[in-house]
């Protein structure tokens, strides 16, 4: 990786480099602390929470709430805990970010290499489907579900993910691909190679980067997408999300606030893991393509 | 062979055909429908008695439309200056060549990968005088700190932001360390040569040529505060009072909860308008030359 | 990742989403509801173990927040879908609104046959019946005109219940002698409601029916409306600094704990003080608003029943059925804190104050003196009532005077109608 930071880097003062390391250390506190709040009140008993310091350490560590939020927790009429809605979420959020990815692959490759009259205003209408506040879509999508027999069931969730992401699949590809040299993809043509040839053995190969990219927005917005679950979910396909808020905003009863924590660590587990685990590749794939205009 | 041929050059637009036709119907089709009803005396559900621009005079007449608007002003331009001073001031720092930079980065990025749905609670508490900030502080012995923002109906607004910002500029910070690195070693070098100090690298040279980085995070950052709902919610309900209220809570209640769709209808057209006029321009400029090799 | 990991990934994903498809039995009912929290899950589970028994499967869909309003957004995507559920935990006009759009189904049936006519309050039943169709089998009644006081604080202050207004004031006053927060409050729109609700019954019930139910553009704006919000705005001193947003289980928790006096709040806030180990007269009182003894708001959670096919049907009878049985309507009202919608349920196990809200409910129903809650969205449609929130709500945290107050409500209402 170029490191383009000027080569005079080293020859700046001791006392300012503290001052950078400093800053940077203020800004992780600040961006750590709503969840070192939610992790250390996730482990004290209620008791504890209620009167104590939210910012203190648990005098009395405890895990039980963790497995209360995972396994006997109230989310609906039994105490199933958010276990159930976990499985729900995945068969939901892998087929959604697999098809919206590849799909976004291919229209990005069509849209730099294949282009046609038109493509430009093709693109742009796309780009701005990202812009729909997704609660205008709700009356005419569940029609449309309902119309394609898919209501209340996880296809018409993935569909619906699916389309809403397009956009942003599009968009990252698109620029990706702007920049991968034409000259191959037409020496491939000459050679014969087709369509799908071509994208295969040649574009995907080198599209890591942004595929990672892709798959990372794509899995955080739609694991976290509260609105399409709790209306277009069904008894037995409710995402995590909505059972997280069955969990925490139940109307009446003992807010049991070590459990919410908890249940939210345990909901936001997998984005987390996608962060921390490709962050690396992240910037990277930015770099490459989706920060371009 | 020609038949074969033609259908080779069909393909790549049968390839783009289905997405695009989806988002005619899922975005597109979805705003004529809601600018129709926006005309209609619809309630609970669509209803299709013509009332012609009613809903709007209704709508521009309501002062808590007005409330959300103003709040829209402060929070918009506040979370958008914030979130991209902030995330170009922390990707110049991060590329100093700091050593912790792997293990700072995600960090500052993890926010974005959590929903409000997660993290509405620890703000909440966080901010809340009775038993956040305020309330450590003065069990550690600082009796006279005060800070009640949330409960200010002047104030409460700047809390969104603070948390708006919190989640965002991460990701605005990793856009911007992208661009840095994008950035060609040899200008920095001849700069250096010349013996333009740091400073004045950045000012000069460095920062003007992160202008497609600037665009692209005022597109993303202008859009997620034209939709932030869940935030609101999470945060502070629209309260105090209705010191909070955004235009898509605004849209959500009227459409969804005070049955009133029109009105609701009406008021998504107006955000669409808002929404379209910042990204329209936007779009045009990029995409007039075609895409950038 | 590689391409072909991918589209595998994508084939393979497609299939599984396509065979997980819902796989429903006829004898089977699908409830859309928002009890989601320990006792009401628990007690709605003795409903769901009853239906079990007869060969009923229930199919669970919870969505909570915001005191049902998620549930109702979710309701109306699944009606539109032309999926809807076979039962909803529904409010007041929101079951006349669904009626008003030809979904919902007819219990008449089995309404008939157990006589709910009878033994159902006729202000529940205006809701409960549709052009003269039984169309949701009522839960409960929650009465909303209740104040809950720390019993100790009480005992301070010299232990007597206040009557009427001035008396309220006199010991808000010693509350806040003592040093005590008086009024445990949570600066929400729909707390603020709640309290106005009982502040406006104060003032009479006849002043309660015109502004509140027929909605009396004279009432609404007139000088008794004034004088409503000028109680509003005295009570406003008395709740502290840091009310705003807080939710009404941790304003019941400060009376509780003794650090409040008092709490305006509906008989769900019973439940707190019970979990808390307190005893109804020993540890906490409960009475009515001053001056609102005999009269009753109340809210009624029903399960309203969708139209489903010929072969739902028994399963849609067999549940409602199920919740208008008197076993079932007393152990779920016992957990909830509110009381049974039937009158003949024996009140045997109920505390002190589940039984004070049974006898006060049957008197304000022979009395004419039972009403819906204006803020629980039993006395006027959704649109109305959140119009005279947005007043209240902007009164109450100082953004409109008491006296520009009345003709906001009045002009808020006429807009929304």
């Amino acid at each position: 990786m170029s490191t383009p930071s000027p080569d005079n880097a080293a020859n700046i003062n001791k006392l300012a480099r503290g001052l950078i390391y400093i800053a940077l250390i203020l800004f992780a506190i600040y961006y750590l602390l709503p969840l070192y709040v939610m992790v250390v009140n996730s482990v004290k008993p209620l008791s504890e929470i209620r009167e104590g310091n939210m910012l203190s350490l648990p005098s009395v560590l405890t895990f039980e709430p963790w497995f209360t939020a995972w396994s006997t927790a109230q989310i609906g009429v039994q105490a199933t805990g958010l276990k159930p809605y976990f499985m729900n979420s995945i068969l939901m959020v892998v087929p959604a970010v697999a098809i919206s990815t590849l799909l976004g692959a291919l229209n990005g490759f069509v849209l730099t290499k294949w282009r046609f009259r038109g493509d430009n205003l093709v693109f742009g209408l796309m780009l701005l489907a990202c812009f729909i506040p997704f609660q205008i879509a709700l009356i005419p999508a569940a029609r449309i579900l309902g119309l394609l027999g898919i209501a209340g069931t996880t296809q018409g969730l993935v569909l619906i993910h699916v389309v809403y992401g397009l956009g942003f699949t599009t968009l990252f590809f698109r620029n990706y691909y702007a920049a991968f040299p034409t000259e191959l993809v037409k020496a491939a043509q000459i050679d014969g190679a087709s369509f799908f040839q071509i994208f295969r053995r040649i574009l995907l190969p080198s599209s890591g980067p942004i595929i990672v990219v892709t798959v990372i927005w794509q899995f955080t917005n739609i694991w976290n997408d509260f609105l399409f679950g709790a209306s277009f979910g069904d008894f037995d396909s409710q995402p995590m999300t909505v059972a997280l808020n069955n969990l925490v905003s139940s109307s009446s009863g003992v807010k049991e606030y070590n459990v919410h924590f908890a249940g939210a660590i345990l909901a936001a587990l997998p984005t987390l893991v996608v962060y921390v685990v490709s962050g690396r590749y992240f910037v990277r794939g930015l770099m490459a393509g989706a920060v371009k205009g | 062979m020609l038949t074969r041929n033609r259908l080779q050059d069909a393909v790549p637009r049968l390839v783009l055909a289905p997405s695009f036709a989806a988002i005619l119907l899922f975005v597109y089709g979805f705003i004529l429908y809601t600018g129709f009803l926006s005309l209609t005396d619809s309630k609970m559900l669509p209803s299709y008695g013509f009332v012609g621009l009613e809903n709007y005079r209704k709508l521009w007449a309501l002062p808590h439309w007005w409330r959300a608007l103003t709040n829209l002003g402060i929070f918009g331009s506040l979370y958008i200056i914030i979130c991209s001073v902030l995330g170009l001031f922390l990707a110049i720092l991060l590329d100093q060549k700091i050593r912790a930079e792997g293990f700072l980065r995600p960090i500052y990025l993890y926010p974005m990968a959590l929903s409000f749905i997660v993290t509405g609670t620890a703000w909440k508490w966080f901010l809340d005088p009775g038993i956040g900030l305020q309330n450590t502080m003065h069990l550690w012995g600082w009796e006279s700190f005060t800070f009640t923002w949330i409960k200010d109906r002047n104030l409460a607004i700047y809390c969104v932001v603070i948390a708006a910002v919190w989640q965002s500029s991460g990701f605005v910070m990793a856009m911007f360390l992208a661009g840095l690195r994008g950035v060609d070693n040899e200008i920095i070098k001849a700069a250096q040569i010349d013996g333009a100090s740091t400073m004045t690298i950045y000012r000069r040279i460095i920062i003007p040529l992160m202008r497609p980085v600037f665009l692209s995070a005022f597109v993303v950052l202008a859009h997620l505060a034209i939709k932030s709902y869940d935030l609101v919610v999470a945060l502070t309900g629209g309260g105090p009072g209705q010191a909070t209220e955004l235009p898509a809570t605004f849209m959500y209640s009227y459409t969804f909860t005070r049955n009133s769709m029109g009105i609701g209808a009406s008021s998504a057209i107006i955000m669409l308008v808002m929404i379209f006029s910042i990204i329209i321009p936007y779009l045009y400029s990029e995409l007039r030359g075609g895409p950038r090799a | 990742m590689s391409f072909r990991m991918l589209t595998k990934l994508a084939a393979g994903a497609a299939l599984i989403a396509l065979t997980t498809g819902a796989a429903k039995t006829a004898d089977n009912v699908e409830v859309l509801h928002w009890w989601t929290s320990g006792g009401e899950a628990a007690a709605l589970e003795v409903l769901k173990k009853d239906l079990e028994s007869k060969g009923v499967a229930w199919s669970d869909m919870p969505v909570a927040g915001g005191g049902g309003e998620a549930a109702m957004t979710a309701l109306r995507a699944r009606v539109t879908a032309g999926n809807p559920p076979t039962a909803v935990q529904a409010l007041g006009f929101d079951i006349t609104d669904w009626a008003n759009q030809g979904v919902v189904g007819d219990l008449s049936e089995i309404a008939t046959a157990e006589g709910w006519d009878k033994v159902i309050p006729t202000a529940l039943q205006n809701f409960s019946k549709h052009d003269g169709k039984w169309i949701a089998a009522p839960v409960n009644v929650h009465s909303t005109n209740w104040v809950w006081i720390s019993k100790k604080a009480l005992d301070a202050a010299g232990g007597k219940e206040p009557q009427n207004w001035d008396e309220l004031i006199a010991l808000l006053d010693k509350f806040k002698e003592s040093g005590i927060t008086p009024v445990a409050h949570g600066g929400q729109p729909w707390q603020d409601a709640t309290i106005f609700d009982a502040v406006v019954l104060s003032l009479g019930n006849d002043f309660y029916k015109a502004s509140m139910v027929d909605l009396d553009p004279a009432a609404l704006g007139g000088d008794k409306m004034k004088e409503a919000f000028g109680r509003m705005e005295k009570l406003r001193s008395y709740v502290d600094d840091n009310f705003s947003g807080r939710d009404w289980n941790l304003a019941s928790a400060m009376v509780i704990e003794g650090k409040a006096g008092l709490q305006f709040m509906g008989d769900w806030a019973k439940g707190e003080f019970l979990k808390a180990g307190q005893k109804p007269g020993t540890d906490f009182v409960c009475i009515r608003f001053p001056g609102t003894q005999g009269a009753v708001t109340f809210n009624s959670d029903q399960f309203m029943m969708f139209k489903v096919g010929e072969d739902s049907k028994k399963a849609q009878l067999a549940m409602a059925s199920a919740i208008e049985n008197p076993v079932f309507q007393s152990a779920f009202n016992v957990v909830k804190g509110s009381v049974p919608a039937r009158t003949d349920v024996p009140n045997t196990d109920f505390d002190d104050c589940g039984k004070k809200g049974m006898a006060d409910l049957a008197e304000a129903n022979t009395n004419g003196s039972l009403f819906g809650s204006m803020a629980h969205g039993h006395s006027a449609p959704a649109a109305v009532k959140n119009a005279m929130y947005d007043v209240i709500t902007r009164h109450f945290n100082g953004d409109l005077s008491t006296d520009e107050a009345p003709a906001e409500l009045a002009a808020a209402v006429a807009a929304a109608q």
